[in-house]
């Protein structure tokens, strides 16, 4: 995918998807949802990293990803990171 | 003043199935879990027994153990969380090889997109003591929790390591057992290489055309009380860890010593530590794991440690019905016999037919065989591992 096809649309679709195969509740996914109470640890967002760097090329490291609350934080920065 | 230790719940996932009860009874009822050459828990599905979360994080061999869990808690009365201070309650579970599918996937991985796709849980799920950290988070056990690492024998090795932490007042209560799930290319080549996996498939313990053994996979799981307590809360007694016996080879990396000298010092132990004699013993649960070096040493070694008592004891394998479980065999098997002893009935070898000389116990062949009423209902449970670790269990029926 070029980045000039890529949407936050997109990217907000993808992270929910990732987010729902590592065990979130596909209920709870919202842009607002936090990842402690969506029962997402650091393992899991290390996933949604690799995850998101095959699809988009992005890389997000560990500060990145500490700084990460919501699921709308994570679709902000891959969308920002990915030029959407 | 050492604890009474007493097993009030019992699990098992094995190629038989789900469930302790039905292990025993399709084993008795003659039924295999082999097929192909090797013994897997096809029915198994871990994904209507745990979440998805829990699915992806862990390993089967700990998927295994969970499940199996799940039965001995519920069956012990726990299912609304231990009876006990949580940081008064142990989990102690033992593993052969661990998560070998995890590590095999994540090499996979490494080779061939690089280490930046090697995923974040590959250690916490290959890691040897997963199980044990994944059964005290499901069920908040707060007390001593590890895992047992001495290849065949580890099951048993947890199961005595647990009865002592209760015995010696250390835990009120300790969830242990084995877990293993090693069906992997690597592993299946690797033992054959050695020649320790049987060429025609066949698992026949203690026959003269025995040629190896069948690899099986599954998990016991057992939950072992201090015997005041579990009278204290009015728990249900399945049955008894009298006593426990360990010992080292010391002899070869991977062949027993030709005489069962360790495994007879092990038995002796597991026997004086249950302040039992040779001629108590009712059946014999035995490794025979149907290679041809173990189960010649281990008949020398039950007629060395209970000697003119040897030929008139019932020895069976469970290997026979499900192959050999590596690190959950000591485990699953001893969950048989605490079965067996309270139906007293000695499952069968199945698929025993052929003497060889020297093997001549009476290895229960063709059907289960009532138990004799004469004598009280106490058995060994006997595993030996690669490196010439031993480890013997002395199991009574409950009082």
């Amino acid at each position: 995918m070029t980045p000039s096809t890529i949407t936050a649309e997109a990217i907000r679709s993808r992270v929910f998807a990732a987010l729902e195969e590592l065990g979130a509740d596909p209920a709870d996914l919202s842009l607002d949802a936090g990842f402690e109470a969506l029962d997402v640890d650091s393992l899991d967002l290390v996933e949604l990293g690799q995850i998101v760097h095959e699809e988009y090329g992005v890389e997000l490291k560990g500060a990145d990803i500490a700084n990460l609350r919501t699921v709308g934080d994570a679709v902000a920065l891959v969308a920002e990171r990915a030029g959407a | 003043m050492r604890q009474r230790v007493v097993i009030t719940g019992v699990g098992a996932v094995t190629p038989l199935g789900d469930g302790a009860r039905t292990l025993h009874d399709r084993w008795c009822a003659g039924e295999t879990g082999i097929a192909g050459g090797a013994a897997r828990c096809d029915g198994f599905a871990p994904e209507q027994r745990l979440s998805r979360k829990l699915v992806r994080r862990s390993d089967r061999f700990t998927q295994l153990a969970l499940v199996a869990g799940d039965e001995a808690i519920e069956q012990a009365g726990w299912a609304d969380g231990p009876p006990y201070a949580p940081d008064r309650v142990g989990c102690i579970v033992g593993t052969g090889i661990g998560g070998i599918g995890t590590l095999l996937d994540g090499y996979d991985l490494l080779r061939d997109a690089g280490p930046q796709r090697v995923p974040p849980l590959s250690i916490p799920l290959m890691m040897a003591n997963a199980a044990p950290a994944a059964l005290a988070m499901r069920h908040n056990l707060r007390g001593q929790v590890f895992g047992t690492v001495s290849a065949c024998a580890a099951g048993a090795h947890a199961i005595g390591a647990a009865a002592r932490a209760i015995a010696h007042g250390d835990c009120d209560a300790v969830v242990t057992g084995g877990a293993e799930a090693a069906h992997t290319s690597l592993a299946h080549a690797a033992f054959a290489s050695m020649d320790a996996l049987s060429p025609t498939g066949v698992s026949r313990p203690f026959d003269a055309r025995r040629d190896g053994f069948v690899m099986g996979e599954g998990a016991g799981i057992l939950v072992l009380e201090a015997a005041d307590a579990a009278a204290a809360r009015g728990a249900t007694v399945l049955g008894e860890v009298l006593g426990y016996g360990a010992s080292s080879d010391a002899h070869h990396l991977t062949a027993p010593a030709p005489d069962g000298e360790g495994a007879a010092r092990a038995i002796r132990s597991a026997l004086a530590d249950a302040g039992a004699e040779p001629a108590d013993v009712a059946y014999v649960n035995a490794h025979g794991t149907s290679t041809p070096l173990n189960d010649r040493a281990e008949t020398l070694a039950l007629k060395a440690a209970l000697g003119e008592h040897a030929a008139a004891v019932p020895v069976s394998s469970t290997k026979s019905a499900i192959g050999h479980l590596l690190g959950a065999a000591g485990a699953v098997e001893a969950v048989a016999t605490v079965l067996a002893l309270a139906d007293g009935v000695a499952p069968p070898t199945l698929g025993w037919e052929e003497r060889e000389e020297g093997l001549d116990l009476d290895y229960v062949p063709d059907s289960p065989r009532p138990l004799d009423p004469g004598r009280p209902r106490i058995a060994l449970s006997s595993s030996f591992g690669f490196g010439g670790h031993n480890a013997v269990l002395c199991l009574g029926a409950a009082r």
